[in-house]
């Protein structure tokens, strides 16, 4: 079947690893906060808020890295917000973070209003690598990727080491699993939440600006379309893991992607069901992994969602 | 922090950990925190907050047929508020109301399509019940998987809601699109015996009556009998109750159920009562509102009602500043920001001031003469 064919494959391949960019990052940032024991649950609000600010942006001045920048500092303002309410407030996580979305969500229509359709002035180029053309069949897939493919490989990457193989790291999964521990070990609790939690922010406002930048051509009203809550998902079945999050990032993107191209194959088929397919997947694969991890640990940070109260501590 | 003293008073900020309860101005305070807040972006964005308030406010209670309109947008955020809510009350984090409304809309029209020319009374009756029936089994499924299978309940029942309006576009696009629309994408409008019966002149309608009940219905049950004993028990300490030998997971899928019928009837009366007919824009958003009138409820019913009139008013309100060119999703950051200052402000419920009055003899305090508690 012609579906199958080496172009056909390679092409899939690439959509996927596109469409896994903005999810990778956004899943990497709710890696990070969990690390630290935040539920973050305001993901989608603040990839569209990253995306709002990237989109202005990039109208207003028409540079993509400056974009970029303010949709970081979107994001992580939001993040701000979260970690106030969560950490100094000492709110419910859960209530917290859906509080975030559905203000951002609200925000990000309203600001994004002002723009009407009009078109980002500027889009992430690809980061052409000549010399991969040469590799016959992964090496076609590598070689004209866009920037921001490459940039959250790396994060993935760096997120990997500091987590796993550095003492700051050490510190964040000690602060996950046993806050009071950690504090009697001299770790500043409540500063390595603050910090997680805004860095973490600031990655999914990374994504938002990847997918206005990259990915979907022009704003519309709740462009994440869910994307966010996905991550959440991924999150859990990257099982906190940042490499792990890598492959299930791109697993997530073929099945975004094969949604699109079943529908050029198959006409017939109504195209509302092959949209389902991520939400679907996600459903499905979040059983799959509770099932399969039914009373054993699943990696969850033993902490996670508990707010931690230092005068409390046993 | 050090305490104050004026005119012979000691006046000092305690903490009384074991205060759960949040006065009632508190919210209040927190909303009018939420405005400023609101009032900042708008000044950024170049626009007169007063302006936008006022002329909010104009809209949704100004005229008689504006404070109709907000009771209109009340209804579907009381049901689907009280159903959210009874779900909060035993962390059971159910957002998938939206998902729930749109199955019970649905299932409420499909009879209207399969079973036309009935009599009112029982095309209603048939109409709610299905639209009941719809929205627990969305539930079910958020149910399921959070008792068997351990899914995390908020993401399983979020992609729910986005399946079930992609279920809808379908419903609206392809096989139930009325042939004689000009290619609307909805059903035909319904027969005036499918439709709920409303107020002259206005579009207020029965459907106001059915959430009351419902919320009264709910107070009674919570109150009074041995399942709403249980709820309670549930809702305070959960080991406690498992210890006790409750079914927990019996609970919680009984919960679930409720929570996602409620919303499933809110889905039904809209159809019934509002728009006379199934399109893609019978949903704006209720199901996610509906967490916000909860919170600021604090998962009271009483104070359902109320914040749900609130959140109305606040759509309303988003509707008539669209004249002067604003988005209605203004509306939407204004109940996001509601939410996080209600929840943020509810530390401050562990304080409370302690004024003392210092005998002048012996210049040392009396024991707590009177204690205010804030």
């Amino acid at each position: 079947m012609e579906i199958f064919s080496m172009d056909i494959m390679q092409l899939l391949i690439i959509a996927s690893i596109s469409a896994a960019t903005p999810l990778l990052l956004a899943t990497l940032g709710g890696i990070l906060s969990e690390r630290a024991g935040i539920i973050n649950l305001g993901i989608e609000g603040m990839m569209l808020i990253g995306a709002v600010c990237a989109y202005i942006v990039s109208i207003y001045t028409d540079s993509e890295w400056l974009a970029i920048i303010f949709s970081l500092l979107g994001g992580s303002a939001l993040g701000a917000l979260l970690a106030f309410l969560c950490i100094t407030l000492r709110s419910n996580q859960i209530v917290a973070g859906l509080g975030i979305t559905l203000f951002a969500t609200g925000l990000s229509s309203y600001l994004g209003k002002s723009f009407g359709g009009s078109q980002p002035q500027t889009q992430i180029p690809n980061l052409d690598i000549p010399w991969l053309d040469n590799i016959p069949f992964f090496g076609e897939i590598f070689s004209h990727l866009n920037w921001m493919v490459w940039i959250s490989f790396f994060i993935a990457i760096v997120l990997y080491v500091a987590i796993f193989k550095t003492r700051w790291g050490l510190h964040l999964r000690a602060l996950g699993d046993g806050p009071a521990a950690a504090d009697n070990a001299g770790v500043n609790v409540y500063r390595y939440q603050y910090l997680m939690t805004i860095i973490g922010a600031a990655l999914c406002g990374l994504a938002g600006a990847t997918l206005i930048l990259v990915y979907t051509p022009s704003w519309n009203d709740g462009l994440t379309s869910g994307r966010g809550w996905i991550a959440v998902a991924l999150v859990i079945f990257s099982r906190w893991h940042p490499i792990n999050a890598i492959f299930c990032a791109i697993l997530f993107g073929l099945f975004e992607t094969l949604g699109f191209k079943v529908q050029l194959y198959y006409a017939d088929i109504p195209p509302y069901f092959l949209k389902m397919m991520p939400y679907l997947t996600t459903i499905v694969v979040l059983m799959w992994v509770g099932w399969r991890n039914k009373n054993k640990p699943n990696g969850q940070p033993i902490s996670l969602g508990k707010t931690y109260i230092r005068e409390q501590r046993g | 922090m050090r305490p104050l003293y004026i005119a012979g008073k000691k006046i000092s900020i305690e903490k009384d950990p074991i205060s759960t309860k949040t006065p009632w101005w508190m919210t209040v305070i927190a909303v009018v925190l939420a405005l400023v807040f609101c009032a900042g972006f708008m000044l950024l964005n170049g626009n007169n907050p007063i302006t936008v308030f006022s002329k909010m406010f104009s809209g949704a209670f100004g005229s008689l047929y504006g404070l109709s309109e907000t009771l209109l947008k009340a209804i579907p955020l009381m049901l689907c508020g009280l159903g959210v809510a009874i779900a909060y009350r035993i962390s059971v984090w159910n957002i998938g109301a939206e998902g729930q409304f749109v199955m019970g809309a649905i299932a409420a029209t499909s009879i209207t399509i399969y079973y036309p020319g009935m009599g009112a009374f029982s095309s209603i009756t048939l109409m709610l019940l299905a639209g009941f029936i719809a929205g627990a089994l969305w539930a079910l499924l958020v149910a399921i998987c959070r008792s068997y299978f351990d899914v995390n309940e908020v993401i399983c029942s979020l992609m729910l809601n986005y399946i079930a309006i992609l279920f809808l576009s379908f419903l609206v696009f392809e096989p139930w699109k009325d042939p004689n629309g000009f290619n609307f994408p909805g059903t035909a409008i319904f027969s005036s015996s499918q439709k709920l019966p409303a107020l002259d002149d206005l579009r207020l309608h029965l459907g106001f009556l059915i959430a009351l009940a419902a919320i009264l219905l709910y107070a009674v049950l919570v109150k009074f009998t041995h399942w709403g004993y249980q709820l309670r028990l549930l809702s305070a300490n959960a080991n406690a109750a498992r210890y006790a030998g409750m079914n927990v997971k019996r609970q919680i899928i009984i919960v679930l159920m409720i929570s996602g019928g409620l919303a499933g009837i809110a889905g039904m009366v809209e159809v019934s009562g509002v728009t006379h007919r199934l399109s893609q824009g019978v949903t704006s958003g209720y199901g996610y509102t509906a967490i916000i009138v909860a919170w600021l409820a604090r998962l009271n019913p009483i104070g359902i009602v109320i914040s749900s009139i609130l959140c109305g008013a606040v759509i309303v309100g988003g509707y008539s500043v669209q004249l002067i060119g604003l988005p209605a999703s203004m509306a939407l950051m204004i109940q996001g920001a509601i939410l996080f200052f209600v929840i943020g402000g509810e530390v401050f419920s562990q304080y409370r001031i302690r004024v003392e009055t210092i005998s002048p003899k012996k210049n040392e305090q009396t024991s707590s003469s009177k204690v205010e508690v804030l």
